[in-house]
């Protein structure tokens, strides 16, 4: 059990520390690291929960694409960030005021909820057995109850696709693109002409 | 000691606040304004995970996976906003974003 207390004590201070490096950091670049490291810490706390196969996902989806977009848009603009960061100071105190408030009700709610709500009846969390591991009850309940919304969670990874490819999608007007409706239109009589050519004097264009 | 549901629910509170205190500091810079949302919507999987594993149930860990779909669905059409409107302004000001209207 002390075991269990030092790697979420770690995780979670290491999963904190990264998200405020996250909007502190002056590069981006840096920032975006951050987020890595924010993900990956959040993932082992996701494991020290119970919940592998989400904690799986997030290193895959997170980590995997969604971080490595961003780090490959911060990097192809070429941007000047110190401009950017006009206002920090200023924003700073108010920011603070009201982020220290709404983490302290968050808490309090938080602590509430967990000592007297619907939860507190499980002291133990759930655990996955070797009869039903955890990513075999999502399966059971995912591709039964919720296989609409499993449907409906593809179609929205669809239109954004559609949405990204759209948006930044672009014809430059220099570049000869291939119609292939030309192409096959295209006829002897149109492609090709016949010269009668005297002998002795050549072809003059 | 024993970890119970308020310590995950500190951390994932702690988390959000960050990331809108990231939105309120950062107000001229979309990039990171962007990633602020997604240690948000971490924050609310965090949540989402702890209650579902406490709560013996495991519809919360279905939530957190449509929560993820969702937000690389956003965070793809956002960047690709940014780099179109990238493309044209030549930066990535937010004052400037009102021209996109119409």
């Amino acid at each position: 059990m002390a075991l269990q207390a030092i790697a979420f004590y770690l995780l979670a201070a290491v999963t904190v520390g990264a998200g405020f490096c996250v909007i502190s950091a002056r590069n981006p670049v840096h920032s975006v690291l951050f987020l890595i490291l924010s993900f990956f810490s959040a993932a082992g706390l996701f494991v020290l929960l119970g919940a592998e196969f989400l904690a799986m996902l997030l290193v895959v989806v997170y980590v995997g694409a969604v971080a490595v977009l961003f780090l490959f848009v911060v990097m192809m603009l070429d941007v000047d960030f110190t401009a950017l960061r006009q206002g920090f100071a200023r924003y700073m105190p108010l920011g603070g005021l009201v982020a220290g408030i709404l983490a302290m009700e968050m808490i309090v709610v938080a602590s509430s909820v967990a000592t007297q709500g619907a939860a507190s009846a499980n002291a133990q969390p759930l655990v996955a057995t070797p009869e039903l591991t955890n990513a075999e009850a999502i399966g059971r309940v995912l591709y039964t109850d919720y296989v609409y919304f499993f449907q409906a969670a593809g179609l929205v990874l669809l239109v954004a696709m559609f949405g990204a490819i759209v948006l930044t999608l672009r014809h430059k007007p220099g570049v000869r693109r291939q119609v292939i409706a030309d192409q096959v239109a295209r006829s002897p009589k149109t492609g090709m002409r016949i010269v009668q050519i005297k002998p002795g004097e050549g072809l003059q264009e | 000691m024993t970890i119970g549901l308020v310590h995950y629910l500190a951390v994932a509170a702690v988390l959000f606040t960050l990331g809108v205190f990231g939105i309120f500091v950062n107000r001229k810079n979309i990039i990171v304004i962007l990633m602020s949302i997604e240690l948000i919507l971490l924050a609310v999987n965090i949540n989402l995970v702890a209650f579902s594993v406490y709560l013996h149930n495991v519809v919360g860990q279905i939530f957190a996976m449509f929560v993820l779909t969702v937000a690389a669905a956003e965070a793809a059409v956002g960047l690709a906003i940014l780099v179109t409107f990238f493309r044209n302004r030549g930066d990535i000001s937010v004052d400037d974003v009102s021209v996109m209207k119409g």
